[in-house]
């Protein structure tokens, strides 16, 4: 059940005169994980997002949702899949609780059942204290949560939201990532998350995608998506010795594949394309230095992020690599 | 098997639960914007308004028939018609207080802008758009629940206003309509509404089509200045340069050609359909809208219009403001529908 795909495009593409927003994407979204779909400002996220829910047509391509064809049938499609748009709006004038019943009304939920699940969904988002105000005096955190219960009424299988972690402070994105991991764990809810903030989508997603230029130039679990990086010759070392002096500097200068050195205080910072650690340890070992710190760095989501990136850019400026090595090594 | 079968049960329940969605969701947008403009200030600003115009021009009505009547009696060459006279309660104004008919034909226009201005702009910059079009709806119940429920109220207004005209002039001067003025006076009504409609429509199209509510406020106030007074400037200098009439003799041969082609020309504009609608309804006295003849009038006696004569010269006017709207609503109905909606 849970390795079953329940989203899927196939060469999805949007094109907007000459500029391509989505370029050929293909994915597959499993039953109950979280997806991530990182990048960019103007990567084509939303773009995509808006195709997913038939709310614009692909120039190319089709995009399934649990068999639904995204743009033919985007009725039933609407029907299982909550949406939460970025910058989530509400009737300023009326408040919370009648937002929801309004969208209630428009699931077409009958009158007697919608009072009670209201109640369960502003319990759930914690809204309860704050529901009969008018949803004008709300801040961003408060409307963020109501757009969560909004999204719950009509109980959909997937929920899309589109940067829902910008604007909020630390504390409003602990609980609303907690709360999106709840609604994947407890409920078994299928989560696409489409943001531009690293550290968050690292803390909650089964998978992500990397998106740049209309272009899935990654797309695997973090830890995947790390050792990716890592056999692709991405090192960062950070050692940390006592004495940290010239000659240790002069040994690792001399070292095979290094990139990049840099001192810290007591602490070397070693960018290479290979793993130092053993030939280090020899070294320090041999050379009665004290090793205080050793640490290697890789594997987390920002690494994953500037390396991608840079890559994306070197091709800008490098056309002639277009379908050079990265689609041999992330071709899916 | 047994648990596929009873995902598939559940599927049915709820594809029963929630059947027949189109119908559902229409009522409650429609209700919703209902309460909308119900409980909103400008709404409470046009009723105010519109209550105001109602007294002033009762007020003004009365005390117009009044003098009238009185002057009639102390002057026998001052002739009064008292035939019709519910109708001239609509009609009458006094001490420079217009009429019921021409207030309402100056703020009624407003009355649709008001209403209808901001009707998708405005949500698109709230971002509450974006959230309703991915429920499971059918993109057009928004703007045709927007438009429906928009016109119920003009009528709602306009009947209302209209009946307590009817009312206060009876309280206040005794006369009781007749069978024929009852039904003239309902049908100026709904000539109205339509006529408001169509400027509800066009406020739509334009909150369509642009993306700030000022905008579309100043381009549909534009409409209808160019309407209710360009419009017949313009028709005058055209009518002028196709059939000139400068010298006499361009008069003796062009002055009907002129005439019709001025009149037809002013008559593309919804402004003018109304108030000639308008004004032959309320007026039976009035029995051709074109121009006449001499040798068509000879034999002729002076008298009033029957309704159904009155209806047949006024049939187009109903055709062409319900062509308007309608193509006003059609090409705002189309744009919408293929806009491509995202926050902005």
């Amino acid at each position: 059940m849970t390795d079953t795909i329940i989203i899927r495009t196939e060469d999805l593409t949007k094109a907007y005169g000459t500029k391509t927003a989505v370029d050929h994407l293909c994915l597959g979204i499993r039953r109950g994980e979280i997806f991530g779909l990182l990048g960019p400002n103007g990567a084509g996220k939303t773009t995509t997002i808006l195709m997913l829910l038939g709310l614009t047509e692909p120039t190319l391509g089709k995009a399934f949702i649990d068999g639904y064809d995204c743009t033919r049938e985007s009725m039933q499609v609407k029907r299982i899949t909550g949406y939460m748009p970025d910058n989530v709006g509400f009737y300023g004038d009326l408040t919370g609780r009648e937002n929801l019943r309004f969208t209630a009304r428009l699931n077409g939920i009958p009158e007697g059942e919608i009072d009670p699940l209201i109640d369960g969904l502003l319990e759930k988002v914690g809204m309860t204290q704050a529901a009969d105000r008018k949803t004008e005096t709300y801040s961003k955190g408060m409307r963020q949560r109501l757009g969560i219960a909004d999204v719950l009424i009509k109980d959909p299988e997937v929920i899309i939201m589109d940067e829902p972690t910008a604007g909020l402070d630390p504390e409003g994105m602990r609980e609303f990532l907690e709360l999106i991991k709840q609604l994947s764990v407890k409920d078994g809810k299928t989560i696409l998350v489409s943001s531009h903030q690293l550290y968050q989508i690292q803390q909650v997603c089964d998978r992500v995608g990397i998106f740049v230029d209309g272009n899935l130039i990654a797309c695997g679990g973090i830890n995947e998506l790390g050792s990716q990086i890592a056999a692709e010759g991405h090192y960062t070392l950070e050692v940390e010795t006592e004495p940290c002096d010239s000659r240790f500097l002069g040994y690792l200068e001399e070292l095979d594949g290094i990139n990049n050195i840099t001192k810290k205080g007591n602490t070397f910072v070693i960018s290479s394309s290979r793993d130092l650690r053993r030939d280090i340890t020899k070294f320090l070992g041999t050379n009665e230095y004290k090793l205080l710190n050793m640490h290697q760095k890789g594997g987390d989501l920002d690494e994953i992020y500037r390396v991608y990136f840079e890559e994306a850019e070197k091709e800008g400026d490098d056309q002639d690599a277009k379908s050079g090595s990265r689609k041999r090594l992330f071709g899916r | 098997m047994l648990k596929a079968a009873a995902g598939s049960a559940s599927l049915a329940v709820n594809e029963g639960k929630r059947g027949n969605i189109g119908s559902h969701s229409l009522s409650a947008l429609y209700r919703k914007e209902m309460a909308d403009h119900v409980t909103s200030k400008r709404f409470i600003i046009i009723m105010i308004l519109v209550i105001a115009t109602t007294i002033a021009s009762v007020y003004g009505a009365v005390t117009g028939i009044s003098s009238a009547i009185k002057n009639a009696a102390m002057d026998p060459k001052a002739s009064f018609d008292a035939h019709f006279m519910f109708l001239k309660l609509f009609t009458t104004g006094g001490s420079s207080i217009p009429s019921y008919m021409s207030l309402i034909a100056l703020i009624g226009p407003f009355i649709g802008l008001i209403l209808g201005f901001d009707s998708i702009n405005s949500e698109k910059n709230n971002g509450t758009l974006n959230r309703l079009v991915s429920q499971p709806i059918y993109r057009d119940s928004i703007i045709i629940g927007k438009f429906l429920a928009s016109s119920t109220l003009i009528a709602v207004m306009i009947l209302s206003t209209g009946i307590a005209v009817g009312c206060a002039g009876f309280l206040a001067t005794g006369i009781l309509p007749s069978g024929e003025e009852a039904v003239r006076v309902l049908i100026y009504l709904v000539y109205t509404i339509l006529y408001i409609c169509f400027w509800l429509a066009m406020a739509m199209l334009f909150s369509v089509f642009t993306r700030h509510a000022a905008t579309s406020a100043l381009a549909s106030i534009a409409l209808w200045l160019f309407f209710a007074i360009f419009m017949s400037l313009l028709a005058g200098i055209m009518a002028n340069a196709v059939y000139p009439v400068n010298t006499e003799y361009q008069q003796a041969v062009n002055a009907f050609e002129n005439y019709n082609l001025n009149l037809n020309l002013n008559r593309l504009s919804p402004y003018y359909l109304y108030s000639e609608a308008s004004s032959v309804l309320m007026d039976p006295a009035t029995r051709a809208i074109n121009a006449v003849s001499y040798a068509q009038l000879v034999g002729a006696l002076s008298g009033y219009l029957q309704l159904g004569q009155s209806l047949l010269l006024v049939w187009p006017h109903l055709v062409g403001l319900l062509a308007l709207t309608f193509a006003a609503f059609t090409i705002s109905y189309i744009g919408f529908m293929r806009q491509e909606i995202r926050t902005s």
